[in-house]
């Protein structure tokens, strides 16, 4: 009896960017132009893209990537955009076939790169559900037992023999992630799904991911979002460039990967060239995230203080210069924005020429888990915006040091300084 | 190995594949339902509805009959005019939609095939089945017109039913080809229309093919559609000689194209989420 689940040998993935110019002379173009279709249409019938001997771009977007993945096991991979998670989970669903390499799935498979693929606009919710359960691979039978349970799961009992046309966004990815939840493959290979929603609804995702990891089937989870990677899986695979660079248990490989990510993501610095576009009057320099002993860092625990700091730099003495920084969430909610002349001693003051180093101090427990996005703004209320740099900067608040139940509403989730006591023995009524 | 667990083995395939038709079986369900839906989409949110399906073979056979039937007159191998072309144009206009359909379905469908597995010749086979309801609609209107023009056919009928294959092997064949190049190069798009219509004057719809002598008449039924509204006519209509030798050598051209398209299909296939 084999343990294995998902075998992943070498696996290679090349794509190609495109032809290259090749015409030299005009009379090159016109023969080509002229001869070119003809050519094409040869090739066409030949079944192939194109033409060997053409010099094309060509780039890798896997390179010997294996490893394993043991029955039971949730598998997390994570990695930087570009790092391959997608191409590797296209591969394994076989949407797209590798260059090179093999992989094998011992089981029955079902892929989610998306919730409600195939779902028809004029079709109703209930039509809906027939044809995405077919398409995610369900049989009919399966889809008439389990109808119910999906409306139910939905909560959109009352439209569901309207065409989803008609469905507010939310109700549509209710039904489509309802769907998707009532699958029961083996193995399952899900994208980040997730990233789709409302909070709310993203919890209930995880939780229904929770609940399939603990049933004993094998998932692949591909997610940039760290608090659910560590929360889910047991093991990680961190890709970068195209290759494994790290596989291990989750908790090592992810803050390995948070650390390494330093001065990629961490911390932004922008030439003289790249802003001389926007003003000469006031620039930003550098913003890094930074733990309380000014360490730099990407990921930060919930309950430990974290400080912004941005530096910029004044060409010109200027009254109420003010620097601004936005905090949006993974779901682009601006959580709240600070400015440097915030504290009353700012007020009105002039601030001469020179190089400013502006810090924030932005307390614990306040920031729910998850992944942040901080964009810049430099102005003077009511007179000028000199610049934005909006996604300056992105780090991740870790579910370390969380002790709030998971399915807590709302965008921020402060711990707050409760008293409470007992006032009375009982209260009598009348 | 263990038993009763489904191993999939992933690789890069080279070159010319096996067609997998027992793995297309393996999903018919899921075909079906995508028959189900490409039928009840189709005439939504139009204000006529299905009978669109009508309105096309029936302007089509008025125009035919003005101008070719009486203006031109050309001859109709003594039928009425007008049911000598409609009883053509009904697996015509199968075929004809079936193609402007399929030929289109893989680009439509870019998002599941970006997004989902299957096999792909789901796509264009639902987008030429669901056509079937079309040709059903069009045709109780045939049958009331032989009611009319008091037409009765004999056993010949039953001829009906392979000749019918035939049409669905063609529609698919060409579709097939069309699809899969319409994934790499939408010039294709461009040529449906043209396509159709030469196609159109290349089939005997508008005249018979007594017009040709032999052996042409035979190599002209190359064209797999000329073998199809022949039979039809003479199936229905009684039109005097079988057509035997021309629906052979149609159905052979079906055939070829058939087996090419679904190779052809399936060596493109791979390269479909990548590039559409």
């Amino acid at each position: 009896m084999s343990e294995i689940a998902i075998r992943v040998v070498e696996i290679g993935k090349e794509f190609r960017l495109g032809k290259r110019e090749k015409y030299q002379t005009f009379r090159d173009t016109i023969a080509a132009f002229v001869g070119g279709p003809f050519q094409k249409v040869g090739k066409m019938l030949r079944g192939e893209a194109s033409d060997p001997a053409d010099p094309i771009e060509t780039f890798w977007a896997l390179k010997d990537v294996s490893f394993e993945v043991k029955r039971g096991d949730v598998i997390g991979v994570i990695g930087g955009n570009g790092a391959g998670k997608s191409t590797l989970l296209k591969i394994l669903s076989r949407i797209t076939e590798p260059t090179l390499g093999f992989a094998e799935i011992h089981g029955r498979v079902a892929s989610l790169l998306e919730v409600g693929t195939g779902f028809h606009p004029e079709l109703t919710g209930r039509e809906n559900i027939y044809l995405n359960g077919a398409i995610l691979g369900m049989k009919q039978k399966e889809i008439d037992r389990k109808f119910d349970e999906i409306v139910d799961f939905s909560e959109v009992e009352k439209f569901i023999d309207t065409p989803v046309k008609h469905y507010s966004s939310g109700m549509y990815l209710r039904l489509a992630f309802a769907v998707a939840a009532h699958l029961e493959p083996e193995i399952l290979l899900v994208d980040e799904v997730l990233a789709v929603g409302d909070a709310g609804f993203q919890k209930k995702c995880l939780g229904k991911m929770g609940a399939v990891a603990k049933q004993g089937r094998t998932v692949l989870f591909v997610s940039h979002n760290m608090s659910a990677v560590t929360q889910l899986c047991g093991t990680v695979v961190q890709l970068e460039k195209g290759k494994v660079r790290r596989i291990g248990p989750s908790a090592d490989v992810v803050n390995a990967y948070l650390a390494s990510s330093l001065g990629t993501e961490i911390k932004s610095s922008w030439s003289s060239e790249s802003s001389a576009k926007s003003n000469s009057e006031v620039r930003f320099t550098s913003a890094r995230a930074l733990s309380v002993d000014e360490q730099p860092l990407s990921g930060i625990n919930f309950n430990e203080t974290l400080l912004i700091e941005i530096v910029y730099e004044v060409m010109i003495p200027m009254r109420d210069l003010a620097v601004t920084f936005h905090l949006h969430d993974s779901m682009g909610n601006l959580v709240f924005e600070s400015m440097d002349t915030d504290l009353p001693e700012w007020r009105g003051y002039v601030k001469e020429p020179g190089l400013y180093h502006a810090v924030a101090k932005v307390p614990p427990a306040l920031l729910r888990p998850g992944r942040y996005h901080i964009s810049l703004v430099s102005f003077i209320e009511g007179v000028r915006l000199f610049e934005s740099i909006k996604g300056a900067l992105a780090f991740d608040v870790l579910d370390v040091g969380y002790t709030l139940q998971p399915k807590r509403h709302g965008i921020v989730s402060p711990l707050l300084d409760w008293k409470v006591r007992r006032v009375k023995d009982r209260v009598t009524i009348g | 190995m263990e038993e009763g667990i489904p191993v999939i083995r992933i690789e890069p395939t080279r070159g010319w594949v096996a067609l997998q038709l027992r793995e297309l079986w393996a999903y018919r369900e899921m075909l079906g339902f995508l028959i189900w839906r490409d039928i009840k989409v189709r005439y939504k949110q139009t204000a006529l509805g299905a009978a669109w399906a009508i309105i096309q073979p029936i302007s089509t056979m008025v125009i035919f009959s003005l101008f070719f039937g009486r203006l031109g007159k050309i001859p109709s191998d003594g039928i009425p005019y007008p049911i000598f072309a409609y009883t053509a144009l009904v697996p015509w206009s199968f075929f004809a939609q079936g193609l402007t359909q399929a030929s289109n379905s893989l680009v439509g469908s870019a998002n599941l095939i970006k997004k989902v597995y299957f096999p792909r010749l789901a796509v264009p086979i639902a987008a030429v089945t669901s056509g079937l309801v079309d040709l059903a609609l069009a045709f109780t209107v045939l049958l009331g017109m032989m009611l009319y023009f008091g037409i009765v056919p004999g056993v010949k009928v039953l001829w009906l039913a392979p000749l019918l294959l035939l049409t669905l092997t063609t529609s698919l064949g060409v579709s097939l080809w069309l699809s899969a190049l319409n994934v790499h190069f939408r010039d294709v798009r461009h040529v449906i229309p043209f396509l159709t219509q030469f196609w159109l004057f290349a089939t005997p719809i508008a005249y018979p093919s007594s017009l040709l002598s032999e052996p042409w008449r035979t190599l002209y039924s190359l064209n797999p559609m000329v073998g199809v509204v022949e039979g039809f006519r003479w199936a229905l209509l009684g039109t005097e000689t079988a057509p035997g030798p021309m629906i052979i050598v149609s159905s052979v051209a079906a055939l070829a194209i058939l087996v090419s398209g679904t190779f052809y299909f399936r060596r493109l296939e791979k390269t479909f989420a990548d590039v559409i």
